[in-house]
């Protein structure tokens, strides 16, 4: 008893502080596998892997919709006049100014490959339509033009491009 | 609980019992001999019916999950083999979802008394919080619900309220992505959804308990908003309260019943009867009835990060409540300005409601935006000027004064 309370600050409490510290460090390492487990497995990323698509039966006006990593990619081989309204447009006029260039691989100009989520909240649109020709949001009226930019609506950025290459004049890697 | 108890153990048993762990008098202080207002009316009744709910959905939820399959290529069939199948399983499907929208029914009421009532003033704001929570708890719950049976409302519901979390500066996809478990909603989605869905319901009924434990602190407030000073202005619980509670569940039960079996679809969407498809987005993706003032809100902002951020704080703003009303008066019979601020309230919330509900273009844009700004308005201005402007009503001397007037009470407190 006398040697507790006149020694003030010994044995209990460096056990305390010991305990304490090694408790904290014990919880956080509990903790991350615990949050870890939510992120994609093993399993879903490899399912993830690139994949290649053929783009010779793609018309001239059409937009076909083929999945990587779960999600949509619109593949839209364009007309003339799509591209060309993609490429004549005030550039400080859009939300998310960006050249139609910067969205297209060059000399590819005919094929624009798109992730079709909507930025807004992940519906997918639907292609060929809105005031621009290009794409609808039904979910909450978002209007991206043939570039897949922003035009008008509560989405704020310009529909994103998934990574691809061009390994022939025909066909894609995304991935 | 606040140490009325005049429960006296009866039997050897009882007495053995009251000795080691006094359930038994907590029951009674808490059920029988607990003192409330004597003039409550019938909209206090729905924290019994919350309850009654509560204990149901938890009871449908159970049966449902011995049929059920939370994986991406099953579950809708499973919940079609409930429907079509399992003994019943059709009543007792329709008895969880309907069940859902008869639990925000009587929320939203319990609610809407407490906001005319003021039953959210001193000292009642740990208690009102602890509702806000169960409230907000409840929608999660629903949303992880709905997600369950894998229609194309289920996924794209998912999607659409996952994708709010998107709206956060940097960290958002990885937020998403970590929600999702993948790259998309999919079947890890859907799986963390099922047991967080058994979860919740749980939470609620220990936080059910911390709402019920902070009432019996500080005593049920009733239509006057005075506090009760004498036992004349109570009546013991049994067999007054137990009575109106359980007439009323009983009407309830029966208004319940009329959904269930005469349209069990009515609250629903049909598109969640067709099965979740990754490739396409219905054309009017609408959330569950309830949270359609709440989506009302959100597409009233043309900013999707601000546009989210009104959808919380139009939630959390309940939390304030007691701190931005700054009338002393606690009921609107009291309150003759308030009282008409009130309604008009109601109205912006049901219209907000229907408006959720629309297309989000044109003329509707417009008018969830004003409906929007008033409904901060009521909290933010109106509600903390009225306290200042308002000229209130005289309040009676006590409850029983307000019940029997002032003839009745005047001699005898002489
Ligand atoms: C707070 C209480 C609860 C609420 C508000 C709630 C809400 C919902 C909703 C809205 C659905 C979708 C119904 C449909 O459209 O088919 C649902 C489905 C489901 N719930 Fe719950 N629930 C609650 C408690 C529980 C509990 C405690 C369990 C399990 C222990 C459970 C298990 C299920 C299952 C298995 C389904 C999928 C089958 C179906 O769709 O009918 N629920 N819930
Ligand atoms: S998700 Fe496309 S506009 Fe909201």
């Amino acid at each position: 008893m006398t040697a507790t309370s006149s020694a003030g600050h010994t044995r209990r409490d460096f056990l305390y502080i010991a305990t304490g510290a090694v408790g904290a460090v014990g919880a956080a390492a509990v903790a991350v596998p615990l949050i870890s487990q939510m992120n994609p497995d093993a399993s879903t990323i490899a399912a993830g892997a690139p994949i290649e698509v053929d783009l010779s039966p793609v018309a001239e006006g059409q937009v076909i919709k083929v999945f990587w990593r779960g999600k949509p990619i619109f593949v839209n081989h364009r007309t003339k006049k799509q591209i060309e309204e993609a490429v004549n447009v005030n550039l400080a006029s859009l939300p998310d100014p960006q050249p139609d260039s910067a969205r297209v691989k060059e000399g590819h100009a005919n094929f624009q490959v798109l992730i079709g989520i909507c930025t807004h909240l992940g519906c997918i649109p639907i292609a060929h339509s809105g005031p621009y020709d290009g794409y609808f949001c039904p979910c909450h009226g978002s209007v991206y033009d043939t570039s897949g930019r922003i035009r008008s609506g509560p989405a704020p950025t310009n529909l994103a491009l998934p990574p691809y290459q061009f390994v022939s004049d025909t066909k894609i890697r995304i991935g | 609980m606040s140490g009325h108890s005049t429960y006296q153990p009866q039997s050897a048993f009882m007495k053995w019992m009251e000795a080691r762990l006094p359930i038994a008098s907590l029951i009674h202080s808490s059920f029988v001999s607990y003192p409330t207002p004597r003039n409550l009316n019938y909209w206090w009744t729905f924290g019994g019916i919350l309850s009654l709910m509560l204990g149901a959905q938890i009871l449908t939820g159970i049966v449902l999950v011995m049929h059920y399959v939370p994986q991406e290529t099953m579950a809708f069939n499973s919940v079609e083999h409930i429907m079509r199948d399992v003994n019943y399983g059709w009543l007792l499907r329709y008895l969880h979802s309907n069940g859902a929208s008869m639990f925000f029914v009587a929320v939203y009421i319990h609610m809407f008394r407490g906001m005319y009532y003021g039953s959210y003033k001193e000292p009642r704001e740990v208690l009102w919080i602890l509702g806000v929570i169960i409230y907000l708890l409840m929608m999660a719950t629903g949303f992880l619900g709905y997600t369950l049976p894998w229609g194309q409302m289920s996924f794209w519901g998912a999607t659409v309220i996952t994708n709010f979390f998107s709206a956060i500066p940097l960290v958002g996809e990885a937020v998403v992505t970590w929600l999702w478990g993948g790259f998309a909603v999919g079947n890890p989605t859907l799986q963390r959804f099922f047991s967080l869905h058994y979860l919740l319901p749980f939470v609620i009924a220990g936080v059910v308990l911390l709402h019920v434990w902070a009432l019996h602190v500080v005593g049920q407030n009733n239509p006057t908003g005075i506090e009760p000073k004498s036992s004349k202005d109570t009546v013991p619980f049994t067999p007054y309260a137990t009575v109106k509670d359980g007439f009323f569940m009983v009407v309830f039960m029966i208004v319940f019943a009329w959904f269930v079996f005469y349209t069990p679809n009515y609250l629903g969407h049909a598109d969640n009867y067709i099965p979740a498809n990754p490739a396409v987005t219905p054309a009017h993706i609408v959330p569950e009835w309830y949270y359609l003032p709440f989506y009302a809100i959100l597409r009233a902002v043309p900013d999707k990060l601000l546009g989210v951020i009104a959808l919380f704080a139009s939630i959390l703003i309940l939390m304030f409540l007691p701190w931005l009303d700054t009338s002393k008066v606690k009921s609107a019979r009291y309150r003759p300005l308030f009282r008409q601020f009130f309604w008009i309230f109601v109205a912006v919330c049901l219209g907000l409601g229907w408006l959720g509900a629309k297309p989000a273009e044109g003329g509707y844009v417009i008018a969830a935006r004003i409906l929007t700004i008033y409904y901060f308005a009521h909290f933010l201005i109106i509600l903390p000027l009225l306290g200042f402007i308002e000229k209130t009503k005289p309040l009676p001397n006590s409850i029983e004064e307000s019940v029997l007037g002032h003839g009745a009470a005047a001699p005898k407190k002489a």
